[in-house]
């Protein structure tokens, strides 16, 4: 995650920048003259013309392999499963959006591949399948070797690495989405009147006087 | 046909503006207003927020879900460039560093700003003999005041009235409320000895009187996507569409000035430029010409405008044309709030500049660095873009599950999805803005081997930070953790020490860059006089953030903004008097 990036998921979006996280390390980005993919809805109002032609290259353009997709598959709706209150990451098109940022942000292409590379051969090793095709149960316990970074052990490093990528990857792709977004609760850009924190939520706080 | 033609119009304008931005598009609007001929060249294409902006789109409608892939503040921000532009390099010497932002387009960066809008104060203005370290304006608060309030009046700003010696009150909207992250952050400084105060910002929290042409802010807090209803000053909507709605004033856009033009007897008689579209060179006449072009390209179109009535570049016998380049220091902290954990969900977005900030507080006469710097402050539920969740396994085994339970950091499925619900709209930052000292040695020249894809000779930036800068950063980072600890916040981001220079920030990526062409009563020490005409070229002015002296911790627009207007006035009376 570029550190402008998360500066804006952590609200101070009038910031002109600053370093937030401490996970983001990457440089400025360069501002390329070649290279887009449509956007869903097909406006491009107000959008560049090599923002254009990128968005239509990247779209035309595939990186994962079918092997690779379902894999990815599998493992974002192992991290964001369908519950009572929204559906899974499948569900949100996660695995379509990491195939395009992949695309968009080729840092992730090279941990990704291998990682997922990594993968199946750990399962390989352990219950002589790939990883798609093991049992749920072998998938999970290969999974939580790999997604508690704390208790890992230090042969699992590479495998936890690869893993939060793939956390946040997933995370951001589904909370992104219109289920996502309805299923975190975020209920803003819309035209209204701010008045201020609402007063029974002053109340919960304390903060009436403040 | 393939004779290499520069085409000259034989229309001489009144006056020639270069840059569309907050300089450049106040100078348009006031002299388009009063009745002359004007031509501005803007170097990027035309931008109307009203048909442009990317306002009220949602995550999803962006592949990229709002990365900063091709925008280096994300997918729907305003502004159209960067740091890197393809074609138009930059160079650095001596192994130093310097970020230098462009926004190409109509209205330039402040289409995208954070429109915190201060004015600088008293002692911004003659700071001199506070220690010694800088130089004073020609002119005093006194002399500006009268233009910061006609700009307010103007533009519109909120904030309140706080009888504070240095950050000196405008004319005021009323402020946003605070969102409860700021309540939280206000309770926190101020039991760390911090003061908080109502931010002060360019948006139309109400309907600006005597204005029909800008809609009210409607609370999506999204300026930086520049606003369709004109709710928030970009000098695209609110100036320059304005001015040429009078006739007056006509926009070339993608056109990209190379030099300025002078005749045998020294003044300027227009500009040459390459029409982006065609690569069709131009020249166009003018009675005078004003820079608006940024700091920056103000300070390289000067270098670039060689002749031999001025070898060492025009306005530049003095040489000091690019030197006491100065960006505002920047370094910043983040983390969440526990309580905050499992929020009530509401419409929080507000106004998209800030709600609330810290106005330089201490005496630096009892600190170990020079000048001060101001707080911003950030957090609360916005909409996810990407970027959001990173890093949960930094967060979650922070704070123990609903049950009281140990959480294990990291994790997947059911409970992992339920922590992203948990600690959304928790979290808090702040970022300190402060007074870098400008310097003779921190300065752009043209580089003698480099040229941009049009051929024009590029800057190359020599800038170094002084144990003077560190030291502040030093003090924010103290501060800020001070903070985060009155108010019962767990710090998140790295704590920096001195071998990150406690986080400062590089040059320049602040995109307060100012003090390239400044003005001053010496010709031998200045290039403007204090009406930023140019001491040897009395037919040219600037009017963008070069002729800066000393900025202080504040954000350089609305001085911009102000100079400019006094500027524009001062032609006019000039004109009056047959003299330029």
């Amino acid at each position: 995650m570029k550190r402008r990036d998360s500066l804006k998921a952590i609200g101070l979006t009038a910031l002109a920048s600053g370093l937030l996280l401490d996970s983001c390390k990457e440089d400025a980005t360069k501002t390329q003259q070649a290279s887009v993919l449509q956007s869903p809805n097909g406006d491009n109002i107000g959008r560049q013309e090599f923002e254009i032609e990128r968005d239509k290259k990247l779209h035309a353009e595939t990186f994962f392999t079918k092997h690779e997709m379902a894999t990815i598959t599998v493992l974002a709706d192992i991290i964001i499963p369908k519950d009572d209150k929204s559906g899974s990451a499948s569900d949100a098109k996660v695995p379509e959006f990491i195939e395009f940022i992949v695309k968009d942000i080729p840092e992730h292409q090279l941990p990704m591949r291998g990682g997922l590379r990594w993968l199946d051969l750990q399962c390989t090793k352990r219950f002589n399948h790939a990883f798609v095709d093991c049992t749920n149960a072998q998938q999970i316990e290969m999974v939580t070797a790999i997604a508690y970074p704390l208790k890992a052990k230090p042969e699992m490093k590479q495998g936890v690495t690869f893993f939060n990528r793939m956390r946040d990857l997933t995370a951001t792709g589904f909370f992104t989405s219109k289920m996502g977004i309805a299923d975190i609760g975020y209920v803003g850009n819309s035209p209204n009147r701010w008045t201020g924190v609402p007063e029974d939520v002053l109340k919960q706080y304390g903060m009436e006087n403040v | 046909m393939s004779v290499f033609e520069i085409k000259k119009s034989g229309t001489v304008y009144d006056a020639i503006i270069v840059g569309s931005g907050a300089g450049g598009g106040m100078a348009g609007y006031v002299l388009a207003h009063a009745g002359l001929n004007v031509l501005m060249l803007e170097a990027g294409p035309f931008f109307d927020p009203a048909k442009d902006a990317q306002q009220l789109k949602f995550s999803y409608e962006s592949p990229r879900r709002g990365a900063s892939t091709t925008r280096p503040f994300g997918d729907f921000d305003a502004a159209f460039g960067g740091w890197d532009l393809e074609g138009e390099p930059y160079t650095t010497k001596d192994g130093t560093k310097f970020d230098w932002f462009r926004a190409r387009m109509l209205g330039g960066r402040t289409n995208h700003w954070g429109r915190i809008s201060l004015r600088m104060g008293p002692k911004d203005f003659k700071s001199h003999d506070i220690d010694g370290l800088t130089d004073d304006w020609p002119i005093t608060y006194e002399e500006v005041k009268p233009f910061y309030d006609k700009v307010d009046r103007l533009i519109g700003i909120y904030g309140t009235v706080e009888n504070l010696e240095n950050e000196p009150d405008g004319i005021f909207l009323p402020p946003p409320k605070p969102r409860l992250n700021e309540l939280f952050i206000k309770k926190g400084a101020e039991k760390a000895g911090v003061k908080v105060i109502p931010g002060r910002g360019s948006v139309l929290t109400e309907a600006l009187p005597g204005n029909k042409d800008r809609g009210v802010c409607f609370f999506c807090g999204q300026c930086g996507r520049s606003c369709k209803v004109y709710g928030d000053f970009s000098a695209s909507s609110c100036l320059v569409i304005p001015a040429i709605k009078t006739g007056n004033l006509k926009v070339l856009s993608n056109a990209m000035v190379r030099e300025v033009l002078t005749g045998p007897n020294g003044l300027a008689t227009g500009v040459s430029y390459v029409d982006k579209n065609n690569l069709q060179e131009y020249e166009v006449k003018g009675k005078m010409v004003i820079l608006g072009a940024s700091a920056g390209e103000s300070a390289r179109l000067l270098l670039n405008s060689v002749s031999s009535q001025h070898p060492n570049g025009l306005a530049n016998s003095s040489g000091v044309v690019g030197k006491y380049l100065h960006d505002s220091t920047g370094a910043s902290l983040g983390g969440f709030l526990p309580q905050l954990l499992d929020r009530k969900r509401y419409n929080e977005d507000g106004v998209g500049s800030v709600h609330i900030y810290t106005p330089w507080w201490l005496d630096n006469k009892k600190l170990d660095f020079p000048r001060g710097y101001h707080i911003e402050y950030g957090g609360g539920m916005r909409m996810p873009s990407y970027g959001f969740g990173g890093g949960m396994e930094n967060l979650n085994g922070l704070v123990p599950a609903r049950d009281g339970s140990t959480r294990e950091a990291g994790g997947f499925g059911a409970s992992l999805k339920d922590d992203y619900r948990r600690f959304y709209g928790s979290q808090v930052g702040m970022a300190g803005r402060g007074t870098a000292i400008a310097r003779a040695d921190n300065y752009c020249e043209i580089d003698k081997d480099v040229v941009d894809k049009y051929g024009i000779p590029v800057l190359k930036f020599h800038y170094k930070w002084t144990n003077d800068e560190v030291k502040q950063a030093k003090h924010m980072q103290e501060t800020f953790q001070s903070i985060m600890h009155e108010m019962g916040a767990i710090v998140t981001s790295k704590i920096h020490g001195p071998e990150t220079n406690y986080g400062l920030e590089a040059p320049g990526r602040i995109i307060h860059e100012v003090g390239t062409v400044r003005m001053g009563d010496d010709p031998k020490k200045s290039a403007l006089n204090k009406w930023c005409q140019a001491h040897d070229c009395k037919n040219l002015f600037v009017v963008d953030a070069a002729p800066f002296v000393q900025q202080g911790d504040k954000n350089a627009t609305w001085t911009i903004l102000a100079l400019s207007m006094r500027t524009s006035e001062y032609i006019l009376e000039q004109r009056k008097k047959l003299s330029v």
